[in-house]
């Protein structure tokens, strides 16, 4: 291959550098009305009055907008496909607000010193209620943080509010209660994972003008460009056909922008007073008022028998989905359905819990998507169950990990939000990533643990698993326009968040077209101008959105080569083609691409070629991971270092090798922030306490010291050039690599995250 | 009220409140690669370089900075566009919304200590946090950059 | 910040006038702190023009001026080298680079942040504050201080020193708070201070005058001290850890760091 699996920069890293004007904030109108909202101080409270008068006195001031502004249509603020699996639970602005951040009312004005000064003067009477601030404790709470009629599911999720409940799954193959009465060696541990913030550097922003067709067009920081359309048109009324939405360059988002945030808000004025307005989160409001990681119990049963196999998997888990429950039943069902089929050849799995609504921080997307949780807490008991059988893990898991063309029965029976899809794993070289990453790490010397003077140096590992998009569901598509002097237009609906989208799908489509990849031009994310696409999530956007591109690229390639056929006189069949020029194949006769693009432009037979193809999955590949850690604890402070972290992957075809390996590289300090340094606190009251970035501290250039990835040899047919995906799968294995490190030097497992020095010195002290 | 500030070489104008910081101020004046990212210093986003050190602009009162020179992004442009080449070798640009301000910082470390180890670029940078690249292609192609003649 | 005027004296007296005629006039320093700390000022006092930002090598002591920046103190040669270099240590473990560059050392201190990582290191150098109005104070002593009236700091003046040093800091990752932090000097005998307990740094006198009073430092001895240090130091909990782990952390590195200062 030319251009894929070479390396190759990303297409517009100099432009960015440059500081060319990128991202949403900077496409602000000049005299763009600002729009702030107050945020509730209480953490379950009704709203009884609002005295506004001085704020709308004031000059600059716009308008002050409550509850009573807005009609009550229910929606859900995810961007999911639609129907979507998630509650319709939250109305633009609500009589109720439930936690601290949440959104009481919006005033609008001029500039930011006059709409604070607007903000300071108004006094909301609140009736202050009990919340429910333990998810322990949610389900048949007598507090109830949904009593409104009119919130709905869209199909059966579960959803019983009255019961605090936002949804519920349950699954069971074979019988697990049954089998773990015959296994030799059973284990049960209960896992806690803490609430994670994205901490995405760009705060979310969005704003909007009416254009000259009195359209309302709309920029975001968005990584679903598509759902935020519709899910406007259905929360304010608006026909679909009236809005734009654009995204620019997005400054990270891992996944907390996949959502609605102030684009509810500024839509409304924008179309309302006719006028550009625009919001930027404050960092207090993106900690407090968007979206955390869902915290989660898990309560992990394994069964193995003297031989060493693993028999039976008991999986029963509590999600707290906060506030709102927009990506409730999606994320809890990835815990389980993109985590217990690493271990396949179980007789018997169960996998079964609630996701409650709590007065939190909503939770939401973020990478890993509920697969980290699980994986931590399977990981983990393996390694503990492994302890109990005094086997070896690694042998453990090679024995009974997922091999190739092998299947689980769990794929056909657990979706994302809906039944799922039966597969083989054409691909899953994790028998390779397992023993490459050994070698990577020098397991072999270091298992278990080294003791020195001060200091344990000890290893620890894992394996994991992801998807590629959700079969049946995602839809990607792409259009490419051959232009006068031999050069393309790509369009795609698929969403560049920083991850290379745009870079790597233009790759696909020039090695497809035979071409430099600066023939390609790409432009990706606007409703009105690109395909349809779902967006930068569930990993689909080089399987998924690839395929598209890599299906409309060979069809326009068809149709150029038709064009050729016809202006040398020959059959289609007869026709070369290099990429940049066609030939007849039994004469000398000839063409180039610029001067055939030229010629249908401009002189004879004129007409535009263009192709929009589109893809959705019928599965959902996995890629594959073994993760191995090094770390040194002090014996005496069990602080931690950590010295090493080896990642080795299968991803398929890497489009873009250096890309691939910033993905894997990025998630795993995040998880490893999950695993050890990143904690967001709440206090007693309701009020999160970790709501800055001097308070809730992410792993720094100092705090990991050597990052090792490398990919391993593998072609997935289904996908293109071979592909699979590769933007969470990097995340989902430091926190049980840390654990069973941690557990192999000193003997402790913490089964909470953030695995903490003060935890394990409490844990020993315990003992 | 008026005050004149030197941005990138350039003598100019501007139109200021006591209280605004040296980040709202040069943003309303449309230069959009000074980035806002947390508002209380710890996030490196905002850098620029005053009287050629590196410092945080959103903590920064713009008043304070009469008749010093700012340098923005633009103004170090060659240098720039050299560290994004060595970036994009190493596939160290994902967002790219740290890169303006990481390019100003590099810059002042390239005046400071041209053979930087591995271990005083990471202590160097360690204000300017990314989120996107785990980090480490980013010191690399720094090395890279900082030994290109 | 609401500012309602923003002033820069070209005398002392004049700082010094304006900034008692009201209680909420105000000396900025860098800045960092005062934006996120404050919301209204009514005259906000920089005092740049007062040739406040020096850092002069007398004979026997460095005399810094309350406005020199954090980094310049961390990357000077003389600094670098005094008392094996433990303040450039414990400055440099402060935030990034961008913030040290406005950071001033007057800041620092006035602010007594319980947090800070330097008031602790200062009290074992014996460094002296000197102020406008109130002229020479220890740092200990305006540690100590429960009321502090309207003055300007000046400068700080710490004497020349070598001899071992121990600075630690624990803390989650690199840029975080400590949990708890620890300077010792070895200079004419040993200074001992704990800081972020979470309460603000102090010296443990009895415990170094124990320490001083005797001819060899066996581990015994250390033993017994770390009992005296944990007597004499008040530890308390917060979000970044609890009593029971800075007690763990204190006894820990007390004994490490006595060992490497002896």
């Amino acid at each position: 291959m030319k251009v894929v699996n070479n390396k190759v920069k990303s297409i517009d890293g100099l432009g960015v550098m440059k500081g060319r004007k990128a991202f949403t904030d900077d496409f602000a109108e000049k005299d763009t009305l600002i729009v702030k909202v107050l945020r509730s101080p209480h953490p379950y409270a009704r709203i009884v009055a609002v005295d506004d008068k001085l704020a709308v006195e004031l000059e600059g001031i716009e308008m002050v907008l409550t509850h009573k502004d807005f009609k009550r249509i229910p929606f859900t603020r995810a961007g999911q496909g639609y129907p979507e699996p998630s509650p319709h639970d939250k109305f633009v602005l609500d009589e109720y607000v439930r936690y601290i951040g949440d959104e009481v009312l919006a005033v609008v004005g001029v500039n930011d010193s006059v709409v604070e000064k607007a903000l300071s003067l108004i006094k909301v009477e609140y009736e202050v209620l009990e919340p429910v601030l333990d998810f322990e404790n949610a389900k048949d709470n007598k507090v109830i943080v949904h009593p409104e009629e009119e919130i709905h599911e869209m199909f059966d999720i579960g959803f019983k509010p009255k019961r605090n409940i936002a949804a519920s799954y349950g699954m069971e193959i074979g019988n697990v209660k049954k089998t773990l009465e015959t296994c030799d060696y059973v284990v049960k541990e209960t896992f806690y994972t803490q609430a994670q913030a994205h901490v995405m550097l760009e705060p979310h922003t969005v704003n909007a003008r009416m254009d000259y067709q009195n359209r309302l067009i709309i920029y975001s920081a968005t990584q679903t460009p598509f759902h935020v359309r519709r899910i406007i048109s259905q929360g304010l009324e608006i026909p679909l056909s009236k809005i734009r939405v654009i995204k620019p360059r997005v400054g990270g988002g891992f996944g907390g922008k996949q959502a609605i945030h102030g684009e509810m808000l500024v839509a409304y004025v924008t179309y309302k007073t006719g006028k550009p307005a625009k919001m930027v989160y404050t960092r207090k409001e993106v900690f407090e008022s968007s979206y955390s990681r869902h915290p989660m119990r898990i309560e992990m049963t394994l069964g193995a028998d003297k031989f060493g196999y693993l028999k039976a998997i008991d999986c029963e888990a509590l999600s707290d989905t906060g506030a709102y429950g927009e990506h409730a039943l999606t994320v809890f069902m990835v815990t389980g359905s993109k985590v217990l089929p690493l271990y396949n050849k179980v007789d018997a799995v169960r996998f079964v819990g609630d996701i409650v609504y709590t007065n939190h921080t909503p939770a939401g997307a973020y990478r890993g998507y509920g697969a980290i949780q699980g994986n931590f807490a399977l990981e983990s008991a393996v390694d503990a169950l492994c302890k109990k059988m005094e086997m070896d893990p690694i042998e453990f898991r090679k024995l009974n990990m997922m091999k190739e063309k092998e299947t689980s029965p769990i794929f056909e029976i657990m979706g994302e939000g809906t039944a799922g899809t039966a597969m083989i794993m054409e691909t899953c070289k994790l028998d390779e990533c397992v023993d490459k990453g050994m070698e990577l790490i020098g397991w072999k010397d270091k298992y278990p643990r080294k003791e020195s003077e001060n200091k344990i140096r000890s290893v620890g590992m894992a394996i994991a698993m992801q998807g590629s998009g959700i079969p049946y569901i995602d839809m990607g598509s792409a259009t490419i326009k051959l232009n006068d002097d031999g050069f393309y237009n790509l369009m795609v609906g698929a969403t560049e968040i920083g991850q290379g989208s745009d870079t790597v799908l233009t790759q696909i489509a020039a090695e497809e077209l035979m071409c430099e990849v600066d023939k390609v031009v790409v432009y990706s994310s606007d409703t009105d101008l690109t395909p349809f696409d779902v967006g930068a999530y569930a990993s689909s956007t080089t399987y998924v959105s690839g395929n598209a591109v890599l299906k409309a690229a060979k069809d326009l390639k068809e149709r150029m080569i038709t064009e050729a056929a016809r202006i040398l006189g020959i059959e289609v069949e007869k026709v070369g083609f290099d990429g940049k020029e066609f030939w007849d194949e039994e004469s000398d006769k000839s063409i180039s691409l610029i001067d055939l693009s030229n010629q249908i432009t401009y002189s004879h037979e004129q007409k535009q070629l263009q192709v929009t193809s589109s893809y959705v999955g019928h599965k959902s590949p996995p890629p594959f991971m073994a993760g191995f850690i090094e770390i040194e604890i002090d014996k005496e402070t069990f602080e931690i270092d950590i010295l090493h972290y080896v990642s080795v992957v299968d991803c398929g075809t890497t489009i873009n090798p250096m890309l691939a390996k910033g993905q894997v590289d990025g998630a795993i300090v995040q998880g490893l922030g999950m695993a050890h340094f990143e904690d967001v606190k709440y206090a007693k009251n309701g009020r999160m306490i970790s709501n800055d970035l001097l308070n809730y501290k992410i792993p720094t250039r100092l705090d990991v010291k050597k990052l090792t990835t490398v990919f391993v040899d593998s072609y997935e047919e289904s996908g293109p050039f071979g592909a699979k995906s590769v933007g969470e799968i990097g995340i989902d294995t430091p926190p049980a690599a840390l654990a069973n490190a941690v557990y192999n030097a000193l003997g402790v497992r913490i089964t909470s995250l953030p695995i903490t020095s003060e935890k394990i010195f409490k844990e020993i002290r315990r003992n | 009220m008026k005050i004149d500030l030197i941005v990138n070489k350039q003598k100019k104008t501007f139109l200021i409140e006591p209280n605004e910081y040296l980040l709202d101020v040069l943003r309303r004046y449309d230069y959009q690669s000074v980035r806002r990212g947390c508002d209380n210093t710890s996030c490196g986003v905002c850098t620029v370089l005053l009287d050629s050190k590196p410092v945080p602009s959103c903590s920064v009162l713009a008043i304070r900075c009469e008749g010093k020179e700012i340098t923005t992004v633009e103004g170090i442009a060659e240098e720039a566009e050299k560290l994004v080449h060595y970036f994009g070798e190493l596939g160290a640009d994902q967002c790219g919304y740290c890169n303006p301000s990481m390019a100003l910082t590099v810059y002042s470390l390239k005046q400071e200590n041209r053979n930087a180890s591995v271990e005083e670029i990471k202590n160097y940078l360690v204000g300017n946090l990314c989120r996107c690249t785990g980090y480490v292609a980013q010191h690399e192609a720094i090395k890279r950059y900082l030994g290109d003649e | 910040m609401e500012i309602k005027e923003f002033l820069k004296p070209k005398s002392l007296d004049e700082a010094f006038e304006v900034l008692s005629a009201s209680s909420n006039n105000r000396i900025i320093g860098g800045g960092a702190w005062i934006k996120i700390s404050l919301k209204k000022v009514d005259t906000l006092i920089s005092l740049e023009e007062l040739d406040l930002n020096y850092i002069k090598e007398e004979n026997d002591f460095y005399e810094i001026g309350s406005m020199t920046s954090l980094r310049d103190l961390e990357v000077h040669d003389g600094i670098k080298s005094l008392a094996s270099g433990i303040l450039s240590q414990a400055i440099s473990n402060i935030m990034g680079v961008t913030v040290r560059n406005i950071a001033t050392i007057g800041g620092s201190v006035m602010g007594k942040f319980a947090f800070s990582d330097l008031l602790g290191v200062l009290q074992v150098l014996d460094a002296e504050l000197v102020f406008y109005q109130m002229g020479i104070v220890s740092v200990e002593d305006f540690v100590n201080m429960t009321k502090i009236p309207k003055d300007i700091l000046l400068a700080i003046k710490i004497k020349k020193q070598t001899g071992k040093a121990y600075f630690k800091k624990i803390a989650i990752t690199h840029l975080d708070f400590s949990i708890l932090n620890m300077a010792i000097t070895n200079s004419k005998g040993l200074k001992i201070a704990v800081g972020s307990r979470p309460n603000i740094a102090i010296r443990a006198r009895r415990t170094e005058v124990f320490l001083n009073g005797k001819k060899a430092i066996t581990d015994d001895l250390i033993n017994e001290a770390i009992d005296l240090a944990m007597d004499e130091i008040k530890l308390g909990d917060n979000s970044r850890g609890s009593k029971d782990y800075r007690e763990l952390l204190m006894k820990t590195y007390l004994k490490r760091a006595i060992r490497e200062v002896i």
